[in-house]
C-alpha cells in the first residue's frame, strides 16, 4: 500500500470513529432520558381510566413504554435464570426438586396468573401507576424466565469434564470460574433462549397492557393497548399505524440487539475448528471499532474485574468452613418456602370449597372443548407447516427469501394481532368458536415451522442421494427419509406449540370488543370470565385444571414421544 | 532416596457398596512420585490410568486409602501441580495469551506480571507471535503447546500429563515429544517431576526414567522399573526393543510375571572384529582338516612357527563365523567349517556371506546402512562415527579395514579408498537379496 493510501485509510478510520462515538454518546443520553420519562410516568397516580390515544404521534412514546417493560422484565429474568440454574446445577440436594419446579412452571399457562398478580401489585402500590407496571413486568417475567433458567442449567451440566478439571487444577476462584468458564460456555444457549423468551414476552405484554378485572379497567400506555383500542374503535388507520410501529420495533430489536448478540456469541462456540460462515452484524462491528467504548471498558470493567478476581482468588486460598452458617441459612429458606406453600394450599382449599358441583362439571366440560381446539390448531398447523418447512429446508434459495419473512411474521406477537383478526372475523360474519382456533394458530404455528425447517436442513445430503439412486417414490421418500429425519424436531415444535396454544386460549376464547364481550365455550373463556366477574373460586379451579391438564399431557404424551425421538430418530455423527 | 513429592498409600477406587455389586476399578496400591524423574504410567485402555492420575492430583477422591503431598494428607486439588490434557482443554473464548494467563490470575498475580510470565512461557514452547490468536485458529500440535505453556507457567512441582500426544498425528506427536525431552534435558522446564499417562509403550520407554505398568480389572501395579538407557534414546537400540518387548509381554499376558530383563552393562554394540583375512581363515581350516579337525592352539602355533598372539585373531575369526569352536585352548572345526572348506570358490563366498551377515553385526550394520541410501553409498566418516564410541581412533580404522576385507570377499559391499566411501556395487544384486532377507 502506498503512503497516501495508508494515510487515507487512517484518516477514514479516524473520522468514522468520531462519528461513531457521537452516535454512541447520543444513544446513551437518549437512554438516560427515557429512563427519566418512564420513571415519571410510573410514579404518577393510578390512571385507572387512562385514555389511550389513537394518534400516530403517540406511538413512539408508547413503543418506548412497551420496550422498557420488556427490558426490565428481561433483565430480571436473566438474573433469576442464572441464579436458579447455578444453584440447581451445583446443589445436589436441591437439584431434583428445582428441576421439577422448573418443569411444572414452564408448562403452566402464565396468563391465568394475570388477575392474581395484578390485584396483588395494585394492593401493594395503591396510589401509584407503578403497581400495575410491576404487575405487567412480573407477568412477562414469569412468561420468559423458565426456558432461560433451564438453558443455563443444561449448559452448566454440559461443560466438558476436562475444562472443568483444568479450572480446578489451576485453582480458579468462583468468580474467575464463572467469568472464564461457566458464563462463556452458557452464552450461546442463553442468547438463543433469550430471543425465544422475548418473543414470548411480547405476547404477554400485549395481553396485559389492557385488561378488565371486575369493575376495574387497567390500562397501561403501550403498543398493545394502542392496538386494542384501535381495534375496539374499528379505526383501520390506527391499526395499520400500530402494526407498522410494532414491526418497526421488532426489526430494530433484531438489528440492534439480537444480530449483534448472535454474532458476538459466536466467539463462545465450543468448537475445535473455525466455522466457515460465521454470522455477522454491522452494529457489532461498529461497536467493536468504537474507541470510546474500548476506553470505557479499559477504565471501568477491566480493573473492576481484576480487583474482584484478585479478591475472590485470595478468598478461595484461605477458605474457611462456614458450614454452620450454611445450615442455618438453608433451614431459614426451607422454612420460609414451607410457610408460603402451606399458606397457599390452605387459602386455595378455602377458596375451592365455595365451588359448586355444577361449576366443577362445567369446568371439566370446558376443558374438553379447549383441549379439542388445541388439537385442531396443532393439526392444522402441522398440515401446512410440515410441507412448507420441508420445502424451505431443502431449498437454500427458497430459505434465503422465506426465512427472514417468516421470522418477522413470527415475532409479531399474536396477542397484538388478535383485535385486528377479530375485527376481520366479525366483518366476515364468523364467530369466536372457530375464530379462537385461528387465533391459537396465529401464535403457535411458527414454532412448528421453524423446527421443521431446522430438521429438514439437518437431514444429511447422503440420504437424499440414497433416495435418488434407488428411485424412491414420493411416498417412500416421505416415509423413510423425511418424516423420520424431522421427527425429533417436529416433536420439539409440537411441545412448544401446544403450550402456546393453551396459553392463547385464555385470550382467544373471551374478548372485550367494541364495548361487548365475545366468548365461546372453553376453559380459557372460563378463566377470563371468572376474572371479569371476580369469581375467584372458579378462577382458581379452572387455573388448576388447566395447569394439571398441561402438565399431564406433557408427561403422558410429549415426554414419551421425546424419548422415542432421542433414542430412535436421532442422527448421530 | 529423596522424600517423595506425592505418595499414594493403599489407594483404591470402587463404585457401589461393599458386597457383590461393588465394582473395583483400582485395587489398593502404593505409589510414590519422587523429584527429578519422568514417570510414565502405562496400562491398557480402561485400566484406570486416568482415574489414578486424578486421584494423585486430588481432582478425584479415592474410595479408600490416602494421598500424601509432602507427607501431608490432601483434601482437594494438590496446591502446585499442573495437568496437560489429552483434549487440550483450552478455553476457546480466550486468546492464547489469556489461556496461559488464566492460572496466574487464579493465583492473584497482577496484570503486568501475568503478561510477562505468560509471554515468556509461550516463547519457551515456541509460540511467540501467537499471543492474540484463538485456540480454534491453531493446529492440534500448537494447541497442545498452549496446553504445555499453561501448565508450566505456574512452575508446578509435578507436571501431570494425561495422554498428551494421543490426539495428535504421528509426526506432530514425535516432534512435540522430542521438544519436551529437550526442555527437560536443558532444564528449561520449571518443574521438578513429570508424570505422564500413556498407552503407547514406545513413548514410555523413550521418555521415562521410570515406568509403572498397570493391569486391568481392577487396576494394580504389574511392574515398576527404571529405564537404564542413556539419552538421547534410539528406537533401534537392542536394549530399547528389549524393554518394549518386556512391557508388551506384561500388558498382553495378564497372568505372566516376567522379570525385568537384566541390563547387559555397556556390552559393546559391535563385538570387535579379529583382524584376520578371509584367506587366513580358509588356511586355518585346511590345516585343521589335515590334523583331523581338532588341535591345541599352542601346538598349532608351534607347528606353524607362529606367535600365539598372531594366530589368535584367525582362530577368533573362524569361531566368530561359526566355522570353528574354541574350548579350553583347543580349536575344533564345525560342520559349517567343513562345508566351507570343501565348497568351490563361489559357494565359499556364499557361505562366508551368510555366516558374516548372521554373526558379524558390524558387517550387517554396514550393509543395512548402505541399503537405506538410494545411491547405496556412505562416507567412511559415517561408520567411523558409529564405531568411535566403542573403539579407539586407531582401532576404528583397523576395524573398518577388516570389515572392508571381509565385505569384499563376501561381495557384500566395496570400498573406494580415494573417495573414502563405502558402496554396494550395482552388480552385487546378491548382497541386496540377502540383506533384504
Amino acid at each position: 500500500m502506498s503512503i497516501q493510501g495508508l494515510a487515507r485509510s487512517i484518516v477514514g478510520e479516524r473520522t468514522w470513529s468520531l462519528l461513531l462515538d457521537a452516535a454512541v454518546f447520543v444513544a446513551i443520553l437518549a437512554m438516560i432520558c427515557s429512563v427519566l420519562m418512564v420513571g415519571h410516568s410510573w410514579l404518577g397516580p393510578v390512571e385507572s381510566h387512562a385514555e389511550i390515544s389513537r394518534s400516530p404521534s403517540a406511538l413512539p412514546l408508547y413503543s418506548l413504554y412497551s420496550l422498557v417493560r420488556m427490558a426490565v422484565a428481561y433483565v430480571l429474568s436473566l438474573i433469576f435464570a442464572v441464579t436458579y440454574g447455578y444453584i440447581a446445577a451445583y446443589n445436589k440436594r436441591l437439584q431434583g426438586i428445582m428441576l421439577a419446579v422448573l418443569d411444572i412452571l414452564q408448562s403452566i399457562p402464565v396468563l391465568s396468573f394475570l388477575p392474581g398478580v395484578m390485584l396483588a401489585m395494585v394492593a401493594l402500590f395503591p396510589t401509584r401507576q407503578v403497581g400495575v407496571e410491576i404487575g405487567s413486568i412480573v407477568l412477562i417475567f414469569t412468561g420468559q424466565v423458565w426456558n432461560m433458567a433451564f438453558s443455563f442449567y443444561a449448559s452448566l451440566k454440559a461443560i466438558p469434564k476436562e475444562l472443568r478439571e483444568a479450572s480446578r487444577v489451576y485453582r480458579f476462584g468462583w468468580l474467575q470460574r464463572f467469568l472464564q468458564l461457566e458464563l462463556p460456555y452458557a452464552t450461546i444457549g442463553l442468547v438463543w433462549n433469550s430471543m425465544v423468551s422475548v418473543a414470548g414476552g411480547w405476547f404477554f405484554l400485549m395481553a396485559c397492557e389492557m385488561f378488565q378485572l371486575g369493575q376495574r379497567d387497567f390500562r397501561l400506555p403501550g403498543l398493545g393497548s394502542y392496538l386494542q383500542s384501535a381495534a375496539s374503535a374499528g379505526d383501520t388507520g390506527a391499526i395499520l399505524w400500530g402494526l407498522a410501529a410494532m414491526i418497526a420495533v421488532i426489526i430494530l430489536l433484531d438489528q440492534f440487539v439480537w444480530r449483534p448478540a448472535i454474532a458476538w456469541s459466536e466467539k463462545f462456540k465450543f468448537e475445535q475448528v473455525e466455522a466457515t460462515a460465521a454470522p455477522e452484524s454491522w452494529v457489532l462491528n461498529m461497536l467493536r471499532k468504537s474507541p470510546l467504548l474500548t476506553r470505557l471498558q479499559e477504565m471501568t470493567l477491566t480493573p473492576l474485574e481484576e480487583k474482584l478476581c484478585a479478591r475472590t482468588a485470595a478468598a478461595e486460598m484461605s477458605q474457611t468452613n462456614g458450614s454452620a452458617g450454611k445450615v442455618v441459612l438453608a433451614v431459614i429458606i426451607a422454612t420460609t418456602f414451607a410457610t408460603v406453600i402451606g399458606y397457599g394450599v390452605f387459602e386455595a382449599a378455602n377458596t375451592l370449597r365455595g365451588v359448586s358441583g355444577a361449576a366443577l362439571v362445567t369446568t371439566i366440560e370446558s376443558a374438553g372443548a379447549t383441549f379439542a381446539r388445541v388439537l385442531v390448531a396443532l393439526v392444522i398447523a402441522s398440515l401446512w407447516t410440515i410441507p412448507a418447512g420441508v420445502a424451505i429446508g431443502f431449498s437454500p434459495r427458497l430459505a434465503r427469501v422465506a426465512q427472514p419473512l417468516a421470522q418477522i411474521a413470527a415475532s409479531v406477537p399474536a396477542t397484538a394481532l388478535f383485535p385486528v383478526v377479530l375485527l376481520g372475523l366479525l366483518r366476515l360474519g364468523g364467530g369466536l368458536t372457530a375464530g379462537s382456533v385461528l387465533l391459537m394458530l396465529l401464535g403457535t404455528q411458527w414454532y412448528i415451522l421453524f423446527n421443521v425447517i431446522a430438521g429438514a436442513t439437518a437431514i444429511p445430503s447422503e440420504f437424499h442421494e440414497v433416495a435418488e439412486i434407488f428411485r424412491f417414490s414420493r411416498l417412500d421418500r416421505w416415509r423413510t427419509v423425511i418424516l423420520p429425519g424431522i421427527f425429533p424436531y417436529l416433536v420439539t415444535g409440537l411441545v412448544t406449540a401446544s403450550g402456546g396454544a393453551w396459553n392463547a386460549s385464555i385470550v382467544a376464547e373471551y374478548f372485550h370488543f367494541q364495548g361487548k364481550v365475545l366468548q365461546t365455550f372453553g376453559l380459557g373463556a372460563e378463566i377470563s370470565s371468572a376474572t371479569d366477574a371476580g369469581n375467584y373460586s372458579v378462577l382458581l379451579l379452572s387455573t388448576v385444571v388447566m395447569a394439571t391438564l398441561v402438565v399431564t399431557v406433557n408427561r403422558m404424551l410429549w415426554r414419551p414421544l421425546y424419548r422415542l425421538a432421542e433414542s430412535r430418530y436421532k442422527l448421530e455423527g | 532416596m529423596a522424600e517423595p513429592l506425592i505418595e499414594a498409600r493403599k489407594v483404591e477406587k470402587f463404585y457401589g457398596v461393599t458386597g457383590d455389586n461393588r465394582i473395583q476399578v483400582i485395587a489398593p496400591l502404593d505409589l510414590c512420585i519422587y523429584p527429578g524423574e519422568i514417570l510414565a504410567l502405562l496400562g491398557p485402555s480402561g485400566s484406570g490410568k486416568s482415574t489414578l492420575l486424578r486421584i494423585l492430583t486430588g481432582l478425584a477422591k479415592a474410595s479408600a486409602g490416602e494421598v500424601l503431598w509432602h507427607g501431608q494428607p490432601i483434601d482437594g486439588p494438590v496446591p502446585n501441580v499442573s495437568i496437560v490434557f489429552q483434549s487440550f482443554a483450552l478455553f476457546p473464548w480466550l486468546t492464547v495469551l489469556e489461556n496461559v494467563e488464566a492460572p496466574l490470575k487464579a493465583r492473584g498475580a497482577n496484570a503486568d506480571e501475568r503478561r510477562k510470565r505468560a509471554t515468556q512461557m509461550l516463547d519457551v514452547v515456541g509460540l511467540d507471535g501467537f499471543e492474540s490468536a484463538f485456540p480454534k485458529e491453531l493446529s492440534g500440535g500448537m494447541k497442545q503447546r498452549v496446553g504445555f505453556a499453561r501448565a508450566l507457567v505456574v512452575e508446578p512441582e509435578i507436571l501431570f500429563m494425561d495422554e498428551p500426544f494421543s490426539a495428535l498425528d504421528v509426526l506432530t506427536a514425535e516432534n512435540l515429544r522430542n521438544e519436551l525431552l529437550d526442555l527437560w534435558e536443558d532444564q528449561k522446564m520449571p518443574t521438578r517431576t513429570v508424570f505422564i499417562v500413556t498407552h503407547n509403550i514406545d513413548e514410555a520407554v523413550l521418555l521415562a526414567d521410570r515406568v509403572v505398568v498397570l493391569g486391568k480389572n481392577p487396576a494394580r501395579i504389574r511392574t515398576d522399573f527404571h529405564v537404564d538407557l542413556p539419552r538421547p534414546r534410539d528406537h533401534k537400540n537392542p536394549r530399547f526393543s528389549e524393554l518394549v518387548d518386556y512391557i508388551y509381554t506384561v500388558l498382553t499376558q495378564p497372568d505372566a510375571h516376567p522379570e525385568v530383563p537384566a541390563a547387559t552393562p555397556s556390552k559393546p554394540h559391535y563385538p570387535m572384529l579379529p583382524h584376520a583375512r578371509p584367506g587366513g581363515i580358509a588356511g586355518l581350516l585346511e590345516i585343521l582338516a589335515d590334523r583331523g579337525g581338532n588341535e591345541d592352539i599352542h601346538h598349532l602355533a608351534h607347528l606353524l612357527s607362529f606367535e600365539v598372539d598372531d594366530l589368535l585373531p584367525i582362530v577368533e575369526a573362524a569361531a566368530m563365523l561359526g566355522f570353528a569352536n574354541v574350548t579350553e585352548g583347543d580349536v575344533e572345526m564345525t560342520p559349517q567349517g567343513k562345508e566351507f572348506l570343501e565348497a568351490d570358490i563361489l559357494h565359499k563366498k556364499e557361505l562366508f556371506r551368510t555366516a558374516a551377515l548372521e554373526h558379524v553385526s558390524l558387517l550387517a550394520q554396514i550393509v543395512r546402512s548402505l541399503q537405506t541410501k538410494s545411491d547405496k553409498t556412505l562416507p567412511d566418516e559415517f561408520f567411523e562415527d558409529l564405531l568411535d564410541e566403542h573403539f579407539s581412533e586407531d582401532e576404528t580404522r583397523l576395524q573398518l579395514e577388516t570389515a572392508v576385507n571381509w565385505g569384499r570377499y563376501a561381495e557384500l559391499f566395496d570400498h573406494d579408498a580415494r573417495g573414502e566411501r563405502f558402496f554396494i556395487p550395482e552388480e552385487s544384486a546378491v548382497a541386496e537379496t540377502i540383506a533384504a532377507r
